[in-house]
């Protein structure tokens, strides 16, 4: 494992306006690699306008045995749903 | 020679040195030491093919033989080529070709700088078009060679044979001839030696940061350029890249 290159998830911001999106990931030795690795693997079709790139071991993730305490109490409350409400055409996008 | 003359070959110096290259490095497409290397040479490969489309479809033109960028592509032999030295040289290890690949970025971007004023709009187009792709490619070739050049003991001496190997073949990218000549008359090119002072500025800092030595001598290989004699590995290149249309004439995709 030594010689491996770190982990890097990449994130590509489609366009202005929209937030950065998770992508996929990829291996390079330094930050400045793993943005122009990302931009040579994810981006070579026009998909985006920026770039974020983050050391996989820097996520935290939330533990798959969790789900009960930290999902199922938000299943059964539909009201926290916005969908009572009726969006005006005018807002777009949300 | 007339303008003209002097002009489709320009533009053949031009289109060969990327169809050459573009080829060498596509020969790495799959065997790359990682996956984002890998992909990473593919594109840089493709973006050399991209540009000879646009210097061989110009030097087509001037020619008016009614010949298109295909047929010069393929259809022409080694001593018809007009590519540098540099651009045909056997890959070697990566670390080689990433050696070679900075040191024509270096010429390339300082070269497409100057064409981006030439007089002649097409030309300048081109220059315009493929300056931002070279941009890339230099900033790329450059960082990885001061990754290995400063990097484990072992990746530095690759690095230092492959710039002793390659050094022989930079000076003929700043020679000139009476097609220059006649390019810098017509205010379509810059005189090659010309670009000299600014590439050794460049490539002294990177060198330099990739703790690698340049050879002294200034000894240059030479007769890519003019044709007058390439290296034997370009007859082998061309077996390859050349051989569908040899073999099945005007075959279509």
């Amino acid at each position: 494992m030594k010689n491996e290159w770190p982990l890097w998830e990449i994130f590509i911001r489609g366009q202005h306006g929209m937030s950065h999106r998770h992508v996929g990931s990829l291996h390079a030795p330094d930050a400045e690699m793993a943005i122009k690795n990302a931009r040579d693997v994810y981006t070579r079709r026009n998909e985006g306008v920026s770039i974020w790139v983050v050391e996989a071991n820097h996520i935290a993730a939330s533990s798959p045995s969790d789900k009960g305490p930290l999902y199922e109490p938000s299943e059964s409350k539909v009201y926290r749903h916005p969908t009572f409400f009726d969006i005006p055409e005018e807002v777009g996008a949300m | 020679m007339t303008r003209d003359d002097a002009f489709f070959q320009f533009l053949l110096r031009m289109g060969d040195n990327t169809l050459i290259l573009g080829h060498r490095v596509s020969e790495w497409c799959g065997h790359a030491p990682v996956l984002e290397e890998d992909i990473a040479l593919a594109n840089t490969a493709l973006d050399l093919i991209g540009q000879t489309q646009m210097w061989l479809g110009l030097a087509a033109e001037v020619q008016g033989d009614g010949k298109s960028a295909d047929d010069l592509a393929f259809l022409r032999d080694a001593w018809d080529f007009r590519n540098v030295l540099l651009c045909e040289v056997p890959n070697g290890d990566f670390g080689r070709t990433l050696m070679r690949q900075f040191l024509f970025d270096a010429w390339h971007s300082i070269q497409l700088g100057r064409l981006m004023k030439s007089s002649d709009e097409r030309v300048a187009a081109i220059a315009e078009k493929a300056s931002k792709e070279v941009a890339y490619h230099l900033e790329r070739s450059a960082d990885t060679v001061v990754g290995l050049g400063d990097g484990t003991e072992e990746s530095h001496r690759r690095m230092q044979e492959a710039l002793d190997y390659l050094w022989p073949y930079v000076g003929e990218m700043f020679q000139s001839d009476d097609v220059d000549a006649e390019m810098v008359k017509a205010g379509i090119a810059p005189d090659p030696a010309s670009l000299r002072e600014e590439y050794d500025v460049l490539v002294s800092r990177i060198l330099g940061d990739a703790t690698l030595t340049i050879p002294e001598s200034r000894f240059a290989h030479k007769g890519g350029r003019t044709g007058a004699m390439h290296t034997e590995h370009l007859g082998h290149l061309l077996t390859q890249m050349q051989w569908l249309q040899r073999a099945y004439p005007g075959a279509k995709w």
